[in-house]
């Protein structure tokens, strides 16, 4: 039986199916999370999918972490459930404090969709295994809030502790502190990623395949663990 | 006071604000015949904005005509027009249905909000005939680049655009961006979305069924936009500046996004008898088309209308165009169901009323009835007017005043022929639109093929088959202001060829007519003959239009836009994994041109630069259309074809810098013998393509192109290693033979640099 990934859909989500093809084209079986059921119906990991939950209003993502489902989740990820925001995701992993930082408002102040060239910076997560250590990749980004800030100190935490999963190279398009493209808490199990991952994952509708390795990584991490 | 029906009997006489409400002397007095009586202020409000130019098309009625009566015979029509939006069987039990609407005037006074809003209703049109949205495209046409009011709307109306489209999760895939000195002052902003649904879940305008229940959902309807309609979009800014202009409807994405989530899913429920969205003329509009198209009579509380702002006059509800709202008609069986739907996505829903038998559309407002209209006198029977046309003074002189080598100095030197491409790549119109699209997302849903800059957009619609779509939007307005006829005819053989080159097959029509004032009878004129030049291509070409808009009143003082008749074709392709790109691909691969090329530059860029506008446009040959069209599609279905790319606007130097540039490879080119260097490099000759060969497939090719009697012309081969010879080692360089030579990253400077600089980084 092929691992189970829950993919949350908020009112608003918007790469929820997208999250779902990646999933499947990994090799594993997506399951549809909603945002009002406090189950996650036996998965063994989740995704947050991009989006604008909750019409972004408020902060993005504060109105996110209040979903039942989220409650479960932020449980259960302190405890090691594998957990990979992308985008909206990712600022819901931010407003949910199972990752530091927050995300702001890109510094030229536009929304921006282009073709990103990131480096693998840690493959120690459960989210980056399958890729090697500085490998550069291409997939979309697309963003109107993906400038990261952190704390100095808590910069140079992630730094240090290797937990800086991703960094912008080739230009940074949205003024992250320290060219900061995703991050991972210190168990690794819980991964928040700017660019997405999910849109290049067949050679006909993404820039490239790069994204699957994402996918993939976590399966074997699942397979170790059983 | 609340001036309802027994009101309006009792005081025939009292005086009504029909002019400030923009009716006319006899068509208030039409009302009153209607009616047997005055209207009621609330019946008054309705007939305004109905019998509006925007809600009405009164002055375009008797010429749109002509798109049914010479409609090609075709068996991929399986909703005409007539409805929200045609609906196009792509086979396999597949339908997709299409539309461009303008929101022109309220992208002006408000470009933020004005852009957003037109997103939002072209969409609600497409959830309202049962179909998921797949694809959005925005084709825009603004003042001179550096003006400085084109500074003010252009950016608005593009985050505009993006901040609503982005945050309905719709691929933006293409569209247009042009500067012209004649949307000085009335810039266009058009917007076309695509979608996709299964055949049983086409869905109609219509109540049906004595006893169900009209249904409001959606937002809650507020003061935004109150006359938007009559007065925005039916009259022409004056040159003093704005004398009316009322508030711009406010859109919210997110409400729009839960609106089309909740909508498909009653759909697909099956609770749905008949539904409508809300765009113009708000509840008035929707109450009398859903009833009209039905059995005729509907009872309406209009009290039960939720309200954002409770002081809100009956009229004002009325008139309302508060956004993302929708009607829909249920049973009484399934009405729990659809509210349960309703709530699931936080969507709030209240039932108006109800169908009747009565043939008549009445509404009440806390027990006193406040109209009772036939709704077909409303919604469907206004005003139609045969608005007097004439032949401008002044066409004849303009079709004189050619392009001449005469007329105009034209570039000759290798030096002269390397700074007017580079002229050309970095004008505004020609220039990369990367500032532009990059704001927009085209990657959501996961099953975007190609988009801008690619000739079409392109969508797959089943992910199983490949089964997809394409769509692009052309129009050179300068060649319909030379000929309308000849001009509207252009615009939809380059959108035609523009799906062909990407592999798909054209099959129907879409358009937004913009135009000038119908009062004035030299604009009304270039209406008739653009109506009447497209309905005759359509026929030639054998597709035919499913649907579209007119937008009138594009003019300040006196003084009209060219007339654009944006044309937006749609074509389909079995499995997307054989669709053509523009990139060209492997080192020896060869490059041809298929077609011939004149000397055309009427209308062209290479003359619109020298700031000349004369003559008569290229030719168009829709034998040598349909043969191209034919020829693409088949050399990539077959797989002879490695790349693609329409040549128009700027001709064959600007496409073979566009696939360059795609490609980030340099090529070698020589000029064919017996043209003139100029003529083959800028003229826009129509019927013409770039088609890339591997060399394998070369004689198969060619042999079908000579088979059917399509020229084709070897005129360069793919090459990356340029660079060494030509004095630029390491580089992508292009060499044309014994002309010029330039390298690939100068020329992706020039063309990537313009909008940024007009725009900010």
């Amino acid at each position: 039986m092929s691992a189970r990934i829950g993919v949350v859909t908020f009112p608003g989500s918007l790469d929820d199916a997208d999250a779902a093809r990646a999933i499947r084209i990994a090799g594993a079986t997506p399951v549809a999370l909603w945002h009002g059921d406090a189950d996650l119906h036996n998965v063994d990991a989740v995704v947050l999918p991009g989006g604008f939950s909750y019409g972004d209003y408020l902060r993005c993502g504060a109105i996110a972490k209040f979903a039942p489902v989220m409650s479960l989740i932020i449980e259960k990820a302190q405890v090691g459930l594998p957990v990979l925001g992308i985008c909206n995701g990712f600022q819901i992993l931010c407003e949910s404090h199972l990752l530091p930082g927050a995300l702001t408002r890109n510094d030229h102040q536009h929304f921006i969709c282009r073709d990103q060239k990131l480096r693998i910076e840690s493959t120690e997560t459960l989210w980056t295994k399958d890729f090697s250590p500085g490998q550069e990749i291409v997939i979309p980004l697309k963003n109107g809030e993906g400038g990261y800030v952190a704390s100095e100190a808590t910069l140079d935490e992630l730094f240090a502790e290797n937990r800086v999963i991703a960094t912008y190279i080739g230009g940074n398009p949205n003024g992250s502190y320290r060219d900061i493209a995703g991050i991972s808490n210190k168990a690794g199990n819980v991964v928040g990623l700017m660019p997405h991952p999910e849109h290049a994952v067949e050679a006909l509708t993404g820039p490239t395949t790069d994204g699957i390795p994402f996918f993939t990584s976590v399966l074997k991490s699942l397979v170790g663990a059983s | 006071m609340i001036d309802s029906v027994e009101i309006a009997k009792g005081n025939p006489d009292t005086s009504q604000p029909w002019a400030e409400l923009g009716l006319k002397q006899d068509e208030y007095e039409s009302i009153k015949q209607i009616l047997g009586r005055r209207p009621t202020s609330s019946e008054l409000a309705m007939y305004s904005v109905m019998w509006s130019e925007h809600c009405s098309y009164k002055s375009s009625k008797v010429h749109l005509r002509q798109f049914g009566d010479k409609a090609p015979k075709t068996d991929a029509l399986l909703v005409g027009i007539g409805e929200n939006a045609g609906v196009v069987d792509i086979g396999a039990g597949w339908a997709v249905t299409f539309k461009v609407e303008s929101h022109n005037h309220p992208s002006y006074v408000e470009p933020y909000q004005g852009a957003a809003t037109g997103v939002g209703g072209i969409v609600r049109d497409i959830i309202s005939m049962g179909a998921r949205p797949i694809a959005v495209m925005d084709p825009l046409r603004f003042g001179p680049a550096d003006a400085p009011d084109t500074r003010r709307v252009l950016p608005g109306v593009v985050a505009g655009i993006g901040g609503y489209g982005n945050c309905l999760g719709l691929p933006n895939i293409g569209g247009e961006l042009v500067f012209d000195e004649s949307y000085a002052g009335n810039p266009l902003v058009n917007a076309l979305c695509i979608g996709s649904m299964k055949h049983e879940d086409i869905h109609l305008a219509s109540a049906k069924g004595v006893g169900n229940l009209v249904v409001l959902y959606g937002a809650r309807t507020g003061g935004d936009g109150i006359g938007g309609v009559s007065v925005l979009a039916s009259e022409t800014f004056d040159a003093d500046g704005p004398a009316k202009r009322p508030s711009v409807q406010v859109g919210d994405p997110f409400m729009e996004k839960l609106l089309i989530e909740a909508t498909l899913e009653v759909l697909h429920a099956g609770l749905v008898e008949g539904i409508q969205d809300l765009g113009g003329a708000g509840i008035s509009c929707a109450t009398s088309e859903l009833a009209s198209n039905g059995e005729g009579g509907m009872h309406v509380y209009l009290d039960r209308v939720l309200l954002r702002d409770a002081s809100l006059s009956p009229e004002e509800i009325l008139m309302s165009e508060s956004q993302e709202r929708m009607c829909a008609v249920v049973t009484p069986e399934k009405i729990d169901d659809f509210m349960a739907l309703c709530k699931k996505w936080d969507v709030e829903a209240v039932v108006i009323g109800e169908v009747t038998g009565t043939g008549r559309l009445v509404i009440e407002w806390h027990g006193e009835m406040i109209v009772d209209v036939p709704p077909r006198s409303v919604a469907h029977d206004g005003p139609v007017y045969e608005r007097p046309f004439h032949r401008p003074s002044w066409q004849d002189a303009l079709q004189a005043d050619a392009p001449t080598a005469q007329r105009l100095v034209r570039p000759s030197t290798p030096e002269e022929l390397k700074q007017t491409l580079l002229d050309l790549i970095s004008s505004p119109n020609l220039a990369s639109k990367s500032w532009v699209t990059s704001q927009y997302d085209r990657y959501v849903m996961g099953n975007t093929i190609l988009a801008q800059p690619e000739d079409a957009g392109m969508i797959r619609v089943d992910e199983e088959s490949g089964l997809g779509v394409a769509i692009s939007t052309d129009c050179n307005s300068r060649f319909a202001k030379l000929d309308p006829y000849a001009g509207a005819q252009l615009a939809l053989v380059e959108s035609y060829r523009n799906i062909s080159v990407a592999g798909a097959k054209p099959l129907a029509v879409t358009n937004c007519l913009n135009f000038g004032s119908p009062e004035d009878p030299e604009v009304m004129w270039q209406f008739a003959q653009a109506t009447t030049g497209l309905a005759d291509a359509c026929l030639e070409l054998g597709i035919p239009v499913t649907g579209g808009n007119v937008s009138f009143y594009n003019q300040t003082g006196d003084s009209a836009i060219n007339p654009t008749p944006v044309v937006g074709v749609l074509g389909v392709i079995d499995d997307v994994d054989r669709r053509t790109p523009m990139a060209w691909g492997d080192d020896g691969d060869l490059i041809y041109i298929l077609g011939d090329s004149f000397d055309e530059f009427a209308g062209s860029e290479w003359a619109y630069l020298q700031g000349h506008l004369g003559g008569l446009p290229p030719k168009v040959n829709f034998a040598q259309e349909r043969l191209l069209s034919e020829i693409m599609v088949a050399a990539s279905r077959d797989g002879m074809i490695t790349a693609a790319h329409d040549v128009s606007d700027g001709g064959v130097g600007v496409a073979i810098t566009e696939m360059a540039l795609r490609a980030n490879t340099g090529a070698r080119f020589w000029i064919p013998d017996n043209i003139d260097p100029f003529v083959f490099l800028f003229s826009e000759s129509t019927a013409r393509a770039i088609a890339v060969i591997a060399r394998t497939e070369e004689l198969r090719f060619t042999e079908m192109c000579a088979a059917r009697g399509m020229s084709a012309t070897r005129f360069g081969v793919v090459d990356s290693g340029l660079g060494i010879d030509s004095g630029y080692p390491g580089e992508q360089v292009i060499v044309i033979d014994s002309l010029f030579t330039f390298r690939v990253e100068e020329l992706r400077e020039a063309h990537e640099a313009t909008l940024p600089a007009l725009f900010g980084g």
